[in-house]
């Protein structure tokens, strides 16, 4: 039942919305996205106490053709949902800086996106995974979309063609994996398509060896791998602030957390077989993206590539398939989702006061804005995994892992602290600190609004980089189960 | 078959009707008919198999399931009339009365157990469709669209009738249940090639009904030239009959020969994806698009008829039940908004469409849900339309055929998403800032239009497999 109310209290509220306007459109989108948090808390307290949790919910949905609505939670599922819950509020309070037009939509999108992504953390049945995949997309289409840049036509356009390719060939792999279960002369509703059923197929090595691709594709362009990348700069360039927080936050995720959850348990096989392949992509990209993070002017557009390179890293760490990278995975999913967001609300700060993210046109802004300096900086430092922030619990495990599955990989992948510091530091040095500009004299420090969404990002950084264990603890069943059914 | 009387002694009474010359009389009039036709046609449901006309007529779940969408759909589809007969049209009685007499015709096409009745229902169907596509008089294009499908049609019927003779002639009987084991174990070897040319010639007829390629080159053409109203009866009411009964045909008939009739109509599957997704993407207005888009239809809804296997129920039998079914809502939406917009702002290219979400949420939303729909995007009932068909062609082996499909459907999302990024993404400008005016009927039937695609791409258990 709480399941139930977790996944569709946003829905509601949602829905809601259309009746609403202004002040009380903020009030209702906020409080639901509150009321959302702290049911999701609540939940993963009495999941910690009791190391489950009668969270299940299990339908059936289309009983001719043996479909169920099934959620469920595991440590996995449930850090994933906490990491929703805990920036959507926050990705709303940063909405509310900006006057978009008709903001009662933007919420309602915002709200009907973060049903979507409850969804596919909580889906434990593949078509129903499929559905919230694609329920995802389309608010984060029309935010991209009608609220982007002079290029989002084009460039959504784009987003919305990759992304969608990308499912309708993991749809295919799943539609192939479920006609595989049951009998095969019973008709539709013989065959399943529970998570459970797929760990249960036997499927040769050839069969697997295709089905990752297929499955593989659709994660590939949402995290996105190397070369399934070409979408993400642009789109997060041309996004409103809010739109690419939650593109590079939380969905960005989606394609870790179904890697994990969808990919390695189900065509073991096929990951070994490919693993070597995937991993050096990942690294290429690692590097590709820290590459051209260090040429970028656009702020936004830095942050793109560096969230580019950052992923390669965990994509990585998921497939040297050891506990270590796992679980660094896991870890670095919640710092990357803090920290991106953090930086994207500084540079979004720092372009609603001087109009611009251009770097050759910023410079000296410290001096008036202390507090954006060093929430800016904390954010940065913790993305360059600086210790005691959160950035670097997750690396450390991540590049532990890779380092385990080979250390030249793993040597390559390192240098991804070094260029990320080259290029997160320079841009700091260009905006905040450097000779003065015009905007020098003039910029005001952060309100007390602002400061409402840097306070808990903090609070969170340092607390990842502290007491990792509370994290880890939770998704560590969770990640053991996943390499037992690899077989490693 | 209380559908088929009620249908046709009101189309007799919506002609005297006429006398009265109002609108407001016509309308309600005619959705009160087709209400109650809709229940009593559901009313049918759950009962025995019953035989009419000395077995010519069949009402089973079928028959029930198949008259339901098309009643349904020319229920939700009237209420688009209004502005257009009124403004054209002296007797608008006439028209109200063809579209109740074409619904016979459909009715007969999907409940037909003799050929003889198949045959007169798609003429009931099609000679009143000619004289619809014609019903803007003083326009040359939808003259020249009435002319066009007219030529063609008789064309198309001839050839079906000249393939029903030679079924006769090989098998000695008109009625499906006698040719299907005349099929299976044939009296006289010798006529064997004239079965099959006979079968040959019946799927040529009434694939051009269901334009599926290579017979779909009117359909553009038509479907321009007729006025909006009349195109989308034509690609959704024609089309879920002719499937119907072309499902018919080679299940209860030809269930023997699929070894010749299924290459076949696998071949025309491929072709007509090909051709109808591609020429959607190139279509330079929205209406030749939703037209190329209604031939890309008929092949998804071809991959219904390779996988049924000869059977009338089962997982392909119910996926097109659903895909027609969800098809169908979605087009009558689609074609819906494109009329209002057309009527009000004079085109029906992409243009038109600008900044509709601006000035006309309600009509950018329901647009933009059978977009979804039509696309075959989760959250519509186009997803699951598409799901149980592929599924079921896929659990019947024809993978090569499946992967084609969603090839194709993947350019269905560049093409779909056009009107989509018209309406929210483009600005409203010129003459684009007005609003369209929809009437509070126009406004109900599009907001129940959207709800229902939207509750069968989330619970569609409840239609799914029901045959």
């Amino acid at each position: 039942m709480l399941t139930a109310v977790l996944l569709f209290l946003p829905l509601a509220a949602a829905l809601l919305l259309h009746f609403t306007k202004g002040g009380t459109a903020r009030a209702l989108a906020l409080g639901a996205s509150l009321v959302e948090f702290a049911l999701a808390a609540f939940v993963a307290f009495d999941f910690s106490r009791h190391g489950s949790g009668p969270y299940n919910l299990d339908y059936a949905w289309i009983p001719s053709a043996g479909l169920n609505f099934h959620l469920g939670l595991d440590g996995l599922s449930l850090l994933l949902v906490l990491l929703t819950t805990f920036l959507v509020p926050l990705i709303l309070l940063a909405a509310f800086r900006r006057d978009y037009d008709n903001p009662s939509a933007f919420y309602a999108l915002v709200l009907f996106m973060q049903t979507g992504l409850l969804g596919v953390f909580m889906a434990l049945d593949a078509f129903l995974f499929y559905f919230f995949w694609e329920v995802a997309l389309i608010p984060i289409y029309f935010l991209a979309g009608a609220w982007g840049g002079e290029r989002r036509i084009a460039v959504t356009l784009k987003f919305f063609l990759f992304t969608v390719v990308g499912s309708l060939l993991m749809l295919a792999g799943f539609v192939y994996l479920y006609l595989q279960t049951g009998p095969a002369a019973s008709g539709l509703a013989a065959h399943s398509s529970e998570l459970s059923a797929f760990y249960k197929l036997k499927l040769s090595a050839g069969e697997q060896s295709w089905l990752f691709w297929l499955i593989f594709a659709a994660f590939a362009v949402k995290m996105p791998i190397f070369p399934f990348h070409t979408w993400q700069p642009d789109t997060y360039t041309e996004a409103p602030a809010p739109a690419t927080m939650l593109l590079s936050g939380i969905m960005l995720k989606m394609g870790i957390y179904g890697t994990l959850r969808w990919l390695l348990p189900v065509v073991p096989l096929g990951v070994s077989q490919w693993q070597r392949p995937v991993i050096i992509l990942a690294v290429i990209g690692v590097i590709y993206g820290a590459v051209i993070a260090i040429r970028q002017r656009d702020m936004k557009r830095l942050i793109a590539y560096s969230s580019l390179s950052h992923v390669g890293l965990m994509a990585a760490g998921v497939f040297s398939l050891t506990q270590i990278g796992l679980q660094g995975a896991v870890v670095q999913m919640l710092a990357h989702g803090v920290n991106v967001v953090g930086m994207f609300f500084a540079a979004d700060a720092i372009e609603r006061r001087t109009g611009t993210r251009h770097l050759p046109d910023l410079g000296g802004l410290t001096r008036r804005t202390p507090l954006l300096s060093v929430c800016f900086l904390v954010m940065l430092l913790s993305t360059v995994a600086l210790p005691l922030t959160g950035g670097v619990v997750g690396e450390f495990l991540l590049l532990a892992g890779v380092y385990q599955y080979s250390a030249w990989v793993g040597a390559v992948a390192g240098l991804t602290i070094i260029f990320s510091a080259v290029y997160l530091l320079r841009m700091f040095q260009r905006s905040m600190l450097g000779p003065d500009s015009s905007f020098s004299a003039t910029i005001t420090d952060l309100t007390g609004g602002e400061l409402l969404v840097f306070v808990p990002l903090i609070v969170l950084v340092f607390w990842l980089g502290l007491f990792p264990g509370t994290f880890l603890r939770l998704s560590e069943p969770a990640v053991s189960s996943i390499l037992t059914a690899v077989g490693r | 078959m209380t559908s088929i009387i009620l249908l046709s002694v009101f189309g007799i009474v919506q002609l005297f009707l006429g006398f009265l010359r109002s609108n407001k009389v016509l309308l309600p009039g005619a959705l009160l008919v087709l209400l109650a036709v809709f229940g009593a046609n559901l009313a049918d449901w759950n009962h025995a198999p019953q035989s009419f006309f000395n077995q010519m007529l069949t009402v089973d779940h079928y028959t029930v399931a198949f008259t339901g969408i098309v009643v349904l759909t020319a229920l939700l589809l009237l209420p688009f009339s209004r502005s257009y007969v009124a403004a054209h049209e002296p007797n608008l009685a006439e028209y109200y009365a063809l579209l109740l007499f074409s619904l016979v015709g459909a009715v007969m096409m999907i409940g037909y157990d003799h050929l003889l009745m198949l045959f007169v229902g798609i003429e009931i169907l099609s000679i009143s469709m000619y004289v619809l596509a014609g019903a803007s008089k003083r326009d040359s294009r939808s003259n020249e669209a009435a002319l066009k499908y007219f030529l063609m049609g008789a064309f198309a019927t001839g050839i079906l009738l000249f393939g029903i003779a030679l079924l006769y002639g090989a098998t000695g009987t008109f009625a499906l249940s006698q040719i299907a084991p005349a099929v299976a174990a044939p009296a006289n070897a010798s006529l064997q090639p004239m079965l099959y040319v006979g079968i040959l010639l019946m799927i040529v007829g009434i694939g051009f009904k269901v334009s599926a390629a290579p017979f779909h080159f009117w359909t553009p053409d038509v479907y321009e030239g007729a006025p909006t109203f009349f195109t989308a009866f034509m690609s959704t009411v024609v089309k879920t009959a002719g499937f119907a009964a072309f499902l018919k045909l080679l299940a209860v008939a030809l269930p023997a020969a699929q070894g010749f009739w299924a290459p076949t109509i696998q071949a025309m599957c491929a072709l007509t994806l090909l051709l109808g997704n591609v020429g959607a993407a190139v279509q330079p207005t929205a209406k030749r698009m939703l037209a190329y888009s209604s031939v890309s239809h008929a092949g998804y809804l071809l991959i219904g008829l390779v996988a049924a296997n000869g059977s009338l129920t089962g997982p392909a039998a119910s996926g097109l039940f659903f895909y027609s079914l969800a098809y169908s809502i979605a087009t009558v939406a689609a074609f819906g908004v494109l009329k209002l917009v057309a009527d009000q702002r004079g085109r029906d290219d992409y243009a038109a469409l600008n900044g509709l979400g601006k000035t006309n949420p309600l009509l950018a939303f329901v647009m933009t849900v059978a977009m979804l729909s039509l696309a075959g995007i989760p959250l519509t009932g186009g997803f699951f339309g598409k799901f149980f068909l592929l599924t079921a062609a896929a659990g019947q082996g024809h993978i090569g055929l499946v992967v084609f499909a969603v090839v194709m459907s993947m350019v269905g999302i560049y093409y779909y998403l056009r009107p989509i990024i018209a309406m929210y993404l483009r600005p409203a400008e010129g003459p684009n800032a007005e609003a369209v005016p929809v009437d509070g009927l126009q406004a109900f039937t599009l907001g129940l239009l959207a709800l229902l695609t939207i509750a069968l791409g989330i619970v569609p258990g409840f239609l799914s497999g029901i045959l």
